[in-house]
Parts: structure tokens; C-alpha cells; sequence
């Protein structure tokens, strides 16, 4: 049951990111990252971080990707792109060459380091039909407790965040020359 | 002698982390493929979701939270850094439409 899962969320991530390269279309690839997003939130689920997987359907699924559409519905760029003639010749096999490179290389790291990571710390709780909500006190414990510097200033970048784009997406208003 | 093989083979954490490998890779090829901005965002999502895969995976593996509140902070900033993008790529598209990142190369205004 384990495996098929993982198979399934696994297949639904891997077609949505090469869906999310391949596809002209810009609706398309937001389409395509959705489907990246969900699976990548049953892979949360599947490893007991049930708390986080809501938080990505919610904000990935929900709010991230509703901007993205938001946007190229704004700017009207929703038409195919064409991708089929390359700017550079050496671009795309480079492009390729590296990506090889960075799967083999993290892929040869992880292999060869499987046993050296060890379980420490109190251990993770697994939620059960007794105490439901275990993972959401103790990822609350973590974020309010050991990390709540961190949580504050998070609410100083969003602050930051959202005056700062105001401020570049304004329209300076023209200087209305007043009639003497 | 099929089904003692496949209960057998429960996904490890490696076969979480070469999952997350393949899927940053992707990305990494997307952000130099492509040429939309807009298209080049949503690989770096991409990215970002096989780091949030990774770390998850580590945190179960380790027994510990902390990897798991990582992966919240690291959701909190993908949302600042959409919202900042996002903007910039408008207040630009709406002087030039149709631009993409090769036209835009010089920041200088």
C-alpha cells in the first residue's frame, strides 16, 4: 500500500514538473505545477507531516498558483510560446548536461550516505484515532517555542514584502499641469 | 511470492531524497530552458517543493520537528518572494508586453 502510493504521487510529481518545462502554453504549465503541488503534498502525507500538507494544498495549490493565473490572465501573455526555435545552439544540451549532473551527483550523495543518518531527538509523534492532532502541537511547540524569533521576524518580511510591491507596481499618477 | 516482494519494498528515505533530486533537477533545466519569467518562477517552485520534500523526508527519518517548522518558514518566504517576483514582472511587462528574460538582461533602467 506504502509502495503504491508512493509510485502514484511519485508519477503525478515527475509528470507535472516535465509538464511545467515542456508545455508552451503558460496556463498549461500552471496547470502542471498544480499537479506537482498535490502530489508533493500526498508525499507529505505519507510521511506523517499531515499538517504541512494541508498548508500546501491551501497556499501553494490555492493562493500561489491562483497569482500565477491571476497574472497571466493580467499581462495577457495566455498564448503559446514558441519554444521550438532556440535562442542560443548550445543552450538546451548545456541546459540538459547540467541537470544530469546535479540528479547524478545528489543521487550519488544520497545513495552512498543511506546509513549515516540516524534517528535522534524525542521522535516524531504519529497522529492516530486517539490524539488526532498531534502533529499540528507539536509542530505548534516547535514554531512558538524553540523558533519564535524566527516566526516574528517572518512577520517583518511579509511587511516588507507587501509594502515593497505596492510601492513597484504603483503608477506614478502624471503631474496634471493646473490650468492658470 | 508477488505480493511478499512488493510488501518488501515500503519507500525509504533515500527513496524520497533521489525523488527530491530528480525534481530539483527538473527545475534547474526549466529555470535555464525556459524563457518566459513567468514559466522560470514556477521552476523555482518547483525547486523549492524538492527541498520541502527533503527536508520532510529527513525530519521523519530523524525523528525530529525541526525539519518539518523548516519547511513552514521555507512556505512563509516562497509566498514573499511570489508577491515580490510577481510584481516586479508585471511593473516590467506592463512597459514592454511580450518581453521575455533575454530582453530584460540589462536592469538598468
Amino acid at each position: 500500500m506504502e509502495l503504491f502510493v508512493f509510485v502514484v504521487a511519485a508519477a503525478m510529481i515527475l509528470a507535472g514538473a516535465i509538464g511545467v518545462v515542456v508545455r508552451s502554453h503558460p496556463v498549461h504549465a500552471a496547470l502542471s505545477l498544480i499537479l506537482t503541488l498535490f502530489g508533493v503534498a500526498v508525499m507529505f502525507v505519507a510521511q506523517e507531516a499531515h499538517f504541512l500538507a494541508a498548508v500546501q494544498v491551501i497556499v501553494y495549490a490555492g493562493a500561489i498558483v491562483v497569482l500565477f493565473l491571476f497574472v497571466i490572465m493580467l499581462l495577457g501573455v495566455d498564448r503559446t510560446e514558441d519554444i521550438k526555435t532556440e535562442p542560443f545552439k548550445v543552450q538546451r544540451p548545456l541546459a540538459v548536461i547540467v541537470g544530469l549532473g546535479v540528479i547524478g551527483l545528489v543521487t550519488a550523495a544520497v545513495v552512498a550516505s543511506r546509513d549515516v543518518v540516524s534517528s535522534r531527538g524525542s521522535g516524531l509523534v504519529t497522529p492516530d484515532m486517539a490524539d488526532p492532532d498531534s502533529n499540528i502541537r507539536q509542530l505548534s511547540r516547535s514554531v512558538f517555542g524553540d523558533y519564535v524569533v524566527a516566526f516574528e521576524v517572518t512577520s517583518v518580511l511579509l511587511v516588507v514584502a507587501v509594502v515593497g510591491t505596492v510601492l513597484l507596481t504603483r503608477r506614478v499618477k502624471p503631474v496634471v499641469e493646473k490650468a492658470s | 511470492m508477488m505480493s511478499a516482494l512488493i510488501s518488501a519494498a515500503t519507500p525509504t528515505t533515500t527513496w524520497y531524497l533521489v525523488l527530491s533530486a530528480l525534481l530539483f533537477g527538473i527545475g534547474t533545466v526549466g529555470v535555464l530552458v525556459r524563457r518566459n519569467p513567468l514559466v522560470m518562477f514556477m521552476c523555482i517552485e518547483l525547486m523549492l517543493n524538492a527541498i520541502n520534500l527533503s527536508f520532510v523526508a529527513f525530519a521523519k527519518r530523524m525523528g525530529d520537528i525541526g525539519g518539518q517548522t523548516t519547511v513552514f518558514f521555507v512556505m512563509v518566504v516562497a509566498a514573499a518572494e511570489v508577491v515580490v517576483g510577481l510584481g516586479i514582472i508585471v511593473s516590467i511587462m506592463r512597459k514592454r508586453p511580450g518581453a521575455n528574460v533575454d530582453d530584460i538582461s540589462a536592469l538598468k533602467g
